[in-house]
């Protein structure tokens, strides 16, 4: 659906974005993901086709944006970033004027409109002006003005900033629902956001792509096997790193704390074996005092953070 | 060419939204109406000529006020980013920003209508250079259009839209009378860049292909360099 490849651009002396390779399919939410600065909403102002990239190329199905720029634009919806619309326009003349650039026929535009209202749950707000509606009605909007034509592909820039939680679902639930059958990209810096919403996550640091895959891979890829947290009492901190410490499937012991007889450890994995069943077994044989034994899998937070550090 | 008419019609409904359109209007009628009649039962003349002289200064000013906001408020509020992701060319967006002032500046001639017709009441009114003057006043109009949305898409700031456009709309006007110091054949070359020159001979009723030209000039001119100036920013 969506093919872009070497995507650069440049501000002058500064590299924005830097060869950037990204593929979108039909019916998949892939988020982009990387800390403030990273490139995020400049690559999806190159890909709707407000910038012009300095090198690379993005295709949308067999349209290429230098050449088909309104082919492209007229398959887009796109919501920028804290959604800016014309303070003085009523919300309802508003999506009337989209719906008339964007092609819906004259006679469906008002029930096209009733839809978008019903989906986005902005009713009640059609003859406000939009200088008065909050932020997440804003955003709403905005999410109606970029959905108008039914488009293949669905473009948000941070989509859910500002918004309350329960906003936040609603929007994120919305999302899904389109995602099933069209191209979702969005753009977040919120971790758990990608996690609930996202197939496919790609991170974005510095201009550059370090990871794209899918969100239950890049976890289990990057996270370096899942971690179990064990706590003893009555035990010493010498013997417990000694005796599970050698146990297959254990690639290290980090000792937590030392609090008298109790201690905390930390056992990093490695992918396989599982060493829980030996742990457990090991553990019994002793005196020590099993309080606490649970697994703790790195979220997508954890790899992000060791992805973009600053080196 | 139909999506230009689309942006067109929603930015000339958008001058209404605002207080913008109502003050010049106010502002053009009181000014034009004030100047036009405080001396003209003085020349004891069946005829718009006062009204019409003073078009090019007044317009200097009052066009740039329409044309500042069309772009610079797009920059500065960011709806010039969902504006250019609809499926427009650059084309659209600036033939219907530039038909959309000139269409506000038609209505804004038309309460002045009622400047003739007094007058005809008065005196045997000759309405062949009336008929000149309106079609000259659109020329100008859009002239100075075209300059002054050039102007906005300079910058997001509105002040800095309109002083800019402003100057460039007065020197256009009084190029000719500015510089009175020149050599003559120097200053017939400025004369012949000068609106005010061009729009007079209209006026008289007049229509010469020079003046067409120099005003299709100018308009060509002024929408090509804004087109310049926002694939810069692309």
């Amino acid at each position: 659906m969506i093919h872009i490849e070497g995507l650069t651009k440049y501000f002058g002396d500064v590299c924005a974005v830097d060869g950037i390779s990204l593929i979108a399919r039909q019916g998949e939410i892939l988020g982009l993901l990387g800390p403030n600065g990273a490139g995020k909403t400049t690559t999806l102002r190159m890909l709707t086709g407000f910038l012009r990239p300095t090198a690379g190329s993005i295709r949308v199905k067999e349209h290429r944006i230098e050449e088909q720029p309104l082919a492209i634009k007229a398959m887009l919806g796109y919501l920028p970033e804290s959604a800016p619309l014309y303070h003085d326009m009523l919300v309802y003349d508003y999506l009337r004027y989209v719906a008339a650039i964007r092609g819906v026929a004259p006679d469906r535009r008002s029930e096209r409109i009733r839809g978008l209202g019903d989906l986005c749950g902005i009713n009640e707000v059609m003859h406000q002006t939009i200088s008065a509606l909050s932020k997440g009605y804003k955003q709403r909007v905005g999410l109606a003005h970029a959905m108008m034509a039914d488009p293949d592909v669905l473009v948000l820039d941070e989509p859910t900033s500002g918004l309350d939680p329960n906003q936040i679902v609603e929007i994120r639930e919305i999302i899904k629902r389109i995602g099933r059958e069209k191209t979702v990209i969005f753009s977040t810096h919120i971790l758990s956001e990608a996690e609930a919403t996202c197939d496919r996550v790609a991170i974005i640091h510095r201009g550059k792509i370090v990871a794209d895959s899918k969100t239950a891979e890049l976890k289990e890829r990057l996270g370096g096997g899942s971690r179990i947290l064990i706590t003893l009492d009555q035990a010493d901190a010498a013997q417990v790193s000694r005796e599970l410490g050698v146990l297959a499937g254990v690639a290290r012991l980090e000792v937590l704390e030392q609090e008298g007889p109790l201690v905390r450890i930390a056992i990093i994995c490695t992918p396989a074996p599982d060493p829980r069943p030996e742990l457990y077994r090991r553990i019994k044989q002793t005196d020590w005092v099993l309080l606490d034994f649970h697994q703790d899998t790195q979220s997508l937070e954890a790899v992000f953070r060791e992805l973009t550090k600053e080196s | 060419m139909r999506q230009a008419l689309r942006i067109c019609r929603k930015e000339f409904n958008a001058y209404f939204l605002s207080p913008i359109a109502y003050i010049v209007i106010a502002m053009f009628l009181l000014v034009t109406g004030w100047f036009f009649f405080s001396t003209f039962f003085l020349f004891n003349q069946a005829s718009l000529r006062a009204f019409f002289a003073m078009l090019p200064t007044v317009f200097a000013f009052v066009v740039p006020a329409l044309t500042m906001r069309l772009l610079a408020e797009e920059f500065n509020i960011g709806s010039y980013e969902t504006l250019l992701t609809l499926p427009v060319g650059f084309a659209d967006v600036i033939l219907g920003k530039f038909l959309a002032c000139v269409a506000f500046i038609a209505a804004m001639l038309v309460p002045t209508l009622a400047y003739p017709i007094t007058v005809a009441m008065l005196g045997s009114l000759d309405w062949g250079p009336v008929a000149g003057g309106y079609l000259g006043a659109l020329l100008l109009g859009a002239a100075f259009s075209a300059v002054g949305l050039f102007a906005s898409s300079l910058t997001r700031n509105q002040i800095v839209a309109f002083i800019v456009g402003a100057a460039i709309c007065f020197t256009l006007t009084l190029i000719s009378q500015m510089l009175f110091f020149l050599p003559r054949n120097l200053l017939q070359v400025f004369s012949a860049l000068a609106a005010d020159v061009h729009f007079r001979t209209i006026a008289r009723g007049i229509i010469d292909t020079r003046n067409l030209v120099y005003f299709a000039s100018v308009i060509f001119i002024g929408l090509y360099a804004t087109n310049l100036v926002l694939k810069a920013r692309h």
